[in-house]
């Protein structure tokens, strides 16, 4: 067995443990079944509101939203963060406002957006895009950095042109440094964008969980946040196996 | 500086300014001319320019004054068909395998993909790289690296070679062995070769003229023509002249190098 296979399969026992002890708990009583629902019976409760197709129209708005952020999120971030790359008094100014801006609650800002735009998609995309862009900035602004003067020497001994360099050259290098960014844009675009919906939305898996819990529908509750956990660690878990390929070939030693 | 018969390249009244701040004079005025098929290496202090000398002589870095020409044509600013540069850092490029490394440097080409394959396959065999043709940089030591790098170059068949420290991060005995490999692609490809060095005995061992640069801004103080026979190998550092090549070389730069410490102005 390799290493990694090795550390995966304590990771999987670690979990299924707390899962375990969890469902252990519940059914005999210690936490009160009412206040959390023993896993099997979140289980039951996502795939009754997968088979009865009451989540279908939050899975649309939510991860159309979500993806629709995130795409934007990355197209704004590459492009400001190489023009902050090029300008260095801009990002002498901007360093500690984009090291600093993880503190910042972007949600709060969600009533402001809905004042501005009114209530539905537009102000959900803002949110989460304003959520996820600073992580793609400073991916981006760290893979710039990556890219060794010299090559960029040699793209220009070789005749490369502007295009080729990029191309050829920089993207390749900056590859995991970027991607490593999108993958914590697309934590972010889905935190705000969930979050907002939870606050103010009427639609959505974040509405769901929300309209489920003031309802006092422990069950549709955390059938929801099941979901919303699984579809999150599945993407989280897409992007680091495709990160982890691209990685493998540098890291080999 | 004496002219040869048929130069390759020539340097005429080269000097190199940066502006600053603060403005820093780095190199010239400069006057080289290199034979067709000549093997000239640059030893000099650190920070004296000879970095800088080897970006204005393939076109990387434009002069501040003066002229660079090779096979007749002025540089202005551009690196021309014909010259290949081999960097003193790592230039591998990390997510391409050995072999897509070294067949980089044919991207451009419009070669027919046989031709190309031919190319790529001779110079990994040349370079000694047949069992590590699909590892990845990251899998290589450095000495493997630099050869990748040089493969890249020798697959252009550049007809100038520029080779700046390319042996710099190795040990001795790497060095050599991979002077010896460089002697024997300087033999084979016909090229001239100009390397820059911060080590004498490479410089004396490896060159049919060695130009001892001064202190910053870089000029050169001193030609030695070593009289090396075009067959020879690293078993030359035994021969007598070897010593006295060395000798000369550090006696022209013992001065150099003080003054570039600070002990001697």
């Amino acid at each position: 067995m390799t290493r990694a296979r090795g550390v995966l399969l304590v990771r999987i026992a670690g979990l299924s443990a707390a899962v375990l002890l969890l469902e252990l708990l519940c059914r005999t009583g210690v936490v009160n079944p009412m206040t959390i629902l023993p896993p099997s019976d979140m289980l039951t409760a996502m795939l009754d509101l997968l088979s009865a197709g009451d989540l279908n129209d939050g899975m649309m708005q939510t991860f159309s939203t979500i993806a629709i952020a995130f795409v934007l999120a990355i197209a704004l971030g590459t492009a400001a963060g190489a023009v902050i790359h090029r300008i260095p008094r801009l990002r002498a100014v901007l360093d500690p406002l984009l090291a600093s801006y993880y503190s910042i609650p972007t949600f709060i800002f969600y009533p402001l957006l809905v004042a501005l735009f009114a209530l539905g998609k537009t102000p959900l995309v803002i949110l989460g895009m304003m959520s996820a862009t600073p992580a793609v900035i400073i991916s981006t602004l760290a893979g710039l950095d990556s890219v060794p003067q010299v090559l960029l020497k040699l793209a220009r001994a070789q005749r490369l042109g502007r295009l080729r360099t990029l191309g050829w050259i920089i993207l390749p290098q900056c590859l995991p440094r970027l991607f490593s960014g999108f993958k914590l844009a697309l934590s972010y675009a889905l935190i705000g964008v969930i979050a907002g919906e939870f606050l103010l939305s009427g639609t959505g898996l974040g509405y769901a969980i929300s309209f489920a819990y003031q309802s006092f529908d422990n069950r549709a509750m955390y059938g929801a946040m099941l979901f919303v956990l699984l579809a999150a660690i599945t993407a989280n878990g897409l992007l680091f196996v495709w990160e982890d390929r691209l990685a493998r070939r540098r890291m080999k030693q | 500086m004496s002219t040869p018969p048929d130069p390759h390249v020539v340097m005429e009244g080269v000097v190199r300014r940066y502006d600053g701040p603060p403005p820093v004079h780095a190199l010239g005025p400069i006057d080289l001319s290199l034979a067709r098929g000549e093997f000239f290496s640059v030893v000099g202090p650190s920070g004296c320019g000879k970095s800088t000398l080897m970006d204005v002589l393939c076109g990387l870095a434009t002069p501040t004054a003066g002229t660079v020409r090779f096979e007749g044509r002025a540089l202005h600013g551009e690196v021309p068909d014909g010259i290949g540069v081999v960097f003193q850092e790592d230039a591998s490029l990390a997510w391409l395998s050995v072999r897509q490394n070294i067949a980089f440097g044919l991207r451009l080409s419009r070669l027919p993909a046989r031709e190309i394959t031919e190319r790529v396959e001779h110079a990994i065999a040349f370079m000694g790289l047949r069992a590590f043709a699909d590892h990845y940089p990251a899998q290589l030591s450095g000495g493997m690296r630099q050869r990748v790098c040089i493969a890249r170059t020798l697959v252009l068949r550049p007809r100038l070679i520029l080779l700046d420290e390319p042996f710099g991060a190795l040990d001795q005995q790497t060095r050599l062995l991979m002077g010896d490999e460089l002697l024997r692609l300087w033999r084979e490809t016909n090229a001239t070769i100009l390397l820059i060095t911060h080590a004498l005995d490479e410089a004396a061992m490896l060159s049919d003229r060695v130009g001892v640069v001064s202190a910053r801004p870089g000029r050169f103080i001193d030609l030695v023509e070593t009289g090396w026979p075009r067959e020879r190998d690293s078993r030359i550092v035994s021969d007598p002249r070897f010593g006295a090549i060395t000798a000369r070389l550090w006696s022209s730069l013992r001065t150099e190098s003080l003054k570039t410490m600070g002990v001697v102005t």
